[in-house]
């Protein structure tokens, strides 16, 4: 999109100049308010970096590099240290990645090129409408839903089931009432996945119809069609596009806060109750009420901010303009 | 590589087709399935919930019966709010990145930023603007909470404007500078009016993005039991109140949040297809 006319804009910039008298001056008014517009856009995201360093300077300053690395949470003491949320954060979000993205790729591949058009059109759109649902309604299904369902048919016979001191064991202990980390993963699996699957139809639609006509000309058959030619050549804004539903499930907070369980602890197992960044944030800032502990949650939000802001930003270069709005 | 008349091969590869093919269609299945499972749950339980009251009476104390009128109100009033302001900056944004700008580095950059703007968690934003409008003042308000929408409205609302503005022909352009009009002139009276129903989708669809989101309320808007208009008050809105009734332990509480978030999701995807429907009706002209 970028090759746009330059001939046309040329011609137009010389007309600016030789238009009537009055014109260049309502043009350079119009034009600056629309500059102002892009600045004031521009300051939004400087004064969210720098609101978050200076709000977050207090307990990054006293805590130093224990606030990465230590797991005490403790606002009683005002002992912050944010390993806890942060690994939680990153967890969660790939164990989310490691659900949907299969699932997102089979939905792609068969909404373009095996179930027949007429059909695929509507499921794309249900898809699409689905991944605009708000999240705090996943979160309302997972915690009255998902949650008590997961704990009374895979928790709980899990657990009687694995032998005692056995590295499975481990993985599985937990309070068996369905909020851990596992539930929380596969809710922001559920939430990434109508998205994932989205952006990657659209990539596989872009893929030119006489290369994949040439393949099956050759004799391929549909799987190699899709894993050898279509999938290569999307390659790289797939990748900008598993990225960016990464990006997404890091951030999340709604779906999440309702059913991680909301403990500071460090995660033991798979189906122990934890946080992540932007739970702790939801759960604790208006309640906060000393300054350190309001520096460390707004510390906390630097981090994410970090993470998802490096997150996107390769997604977004890996898949240029195409990418979703 | 292959001979020709290798059968088993031949059978190999028609094994792995037809695995391939029945997992594409269990995928597919799956993601419909969880999909339908939460929709399904979320029509019964938010029918169940819904009565008259819902939008005729205020929060409820427990076992009382009560309504989310005040919620709704305050939704509409923020995200109102959030929408003039987006749309205003937004537009105008989207207007210079995609006229004025356009091949300059400042463009290339902003358009960049924007888009990781659009994906940014929002509630960083709720952190923002506690910081800039709510600490300074020494308390929540609607305002607030408006502002934290706008901010989350105004990069989609860019976005829209650009791409679609973009679309409209040069020789519109060139046609409205032959009449003498200037470049802005231009863009106001024949780009824009061109771009109209684009425009709409756009801000439809920067609506959907903002009406359910409740993260970056809960520490600007905060939320409030009963029924206000002062923007400069605390304000309840639909996600906040939902987000402290499901967690509530009261079985009223929790009915009035499925309702509430029943309101929601049919809001949305009501946007959500009305933009669409929109956009198909301008590419089909």
């Amino acid at each position: 999109m970028s090759s746009s006319p330059t001939v046309a804009n040329e011609a137009l910039r010389v007309s600016d100049a030789q238009g009537h008298p009055r014109a260049p001056r309502n043009d350079w008014l119009f034009r600056t308010l629309c500059l102002t517009a892009v600045l004031a856009m521009m300051a939004t995201l400087i004064g969210l970096v720098g609101s978050l360093l200076s709000g977050g300077w207090l307990a990054l300053s006293h805590f130093g590099f224990s606030f990465f690395t230590t797991s005490t949470w403790d606002p009683v003491a005002d002992q912050y240290g944010a390993a806890a949320p942060i690994v939680g954060t990153l967890i969660t979000a790939f164990l989310a990645l490691v659900f949907a993205l299969p699932v997102a790729v089979g939905v792609a591949v068969f909404l373009v090129e095996i179930c027949p058009q007429r059909i695929a059109r509507s499921l794309a759109i249900a898809v699409e409408l689905l991944a605009g649902i708000p999240s705090i309604v996943y979160g309302m299904w997972g915690l009255f839903v998902l949650a008590p369902w997961f704990a009374q048919n895979v928790q709980i016979p899990l657990m009687t089931w694995v032998t005692p001191g056995s590295w499975l064991e481990k993985v599985v202990s937990g309070v068996p009432n369905g909020a851990n980390i596992f539930t929380a993963s596969l809710i922001l699996a559920v939430m990434i996945l109508p998205y994932i699957a989205a952006i990657l139809r659209e990539l596989l639609m872009s893929v030119p119809s006489h290369m994949r006509e040439a393949a099956y000309g050759l004799g391929c058959t549909p799987r190699e069609v899709v894993m050898r030619i279509m999938l290569p050549y999307v390659r790289r804004s797939a990748i900008g596009a598993v990225m960016l539903g990464l990006g997404r499930a890091l951030g999340e907070t709604m779906a999440v806060t309702f059913i991680i369980g909301n403990s500071h602890n460090f995660p033991g197992s798979l189906f122990d109750s934890g946080s992540t960044i932007s739970s702790t944030i939801a759960n604790e800032f208006t309640e906060a009420t000393g300054d350190m502990h309001i520096s460390a949650l707004i510390a906390l939000g630097m981090v994410l901010f970090m993470i998802t802001f490096v997150t996107i930003a390769i997604a977004r270069l890996l898949l240029g303009r195409g990418g979703p709005k | 590589m292959s001979k020709p008349h290798d059968t088993f091969l031949h059978t190999r590869r028609k094994i792995y087709n037809g695995v391939f093919l029945v997992l594409t269609g269990i995928a597919t299945a799956i993601a419909l399935a969880a999909l339908f499972l939460i929709l399904e749950t979320l029509v019964v339980k938010g029918v169940a919930g819904l009565d008259a009251h819902v939008f005729t009476m205020s929060q409820p104390a427990p076992d009382e019966q009560g309504g989310l009128l005040n919620a709704i109100v305050g939704s509409l009033v923020m995200c109102g709010l959030g929408m003039v302001i987006a749309l205003v900056v937004g537009i105008l944004a989207g207007t210079w990145l995609a006229e004025y700008g356009d091949g300059t580095k400042l463009a290339a950059v902003v358009r960049f930023l924007n888009d990781i703007l659009i994906s940014a968690p929002s509630i960083l934003i709720g952190l923002f603007v506690y910081q800039l409008l709510v600490r300074p003042f020494h308390g929540f308000s609607a305002v607030a909470g408006g502002v934290a929408l706008a901010l989350l409205a105004m990069p989609v609302a860019t976005r829209a404007t650009e791409d679609i503005m973009r679309l409209q022909p040069y020789a519109l352009r060139e046609a409205g500078m032959a009449l003498g009009a200037n470049r802005g002139l231009v863009i106001r009276a024949i780009i824009w009016r061109a771009s109209k129903s684009g425009l709409m989708t756009g801000a439809l669809l920067s609506f959907a993005r903002i009406s359910g989101e409740t993260a970056p309320l809960l520490f600007t808007s905060l939320g409030n039991p009963f029924l206000s208009f002062k923007l400069t008050q605390p304000m309840a809105a639909l996600p906040t109140t939902i987000f402290q009734f499901a967690m509530s332990a009261y079985d009223d509480w929790q009915r009035l949040a499925w309702a509430g978030a029943l309101l929601i999701a049919v809001a949305v995807l009501t946007t959500n297809i009305l933009g669409r429907v929109l956009t198909r009706g301008s590419t089909q002209k």
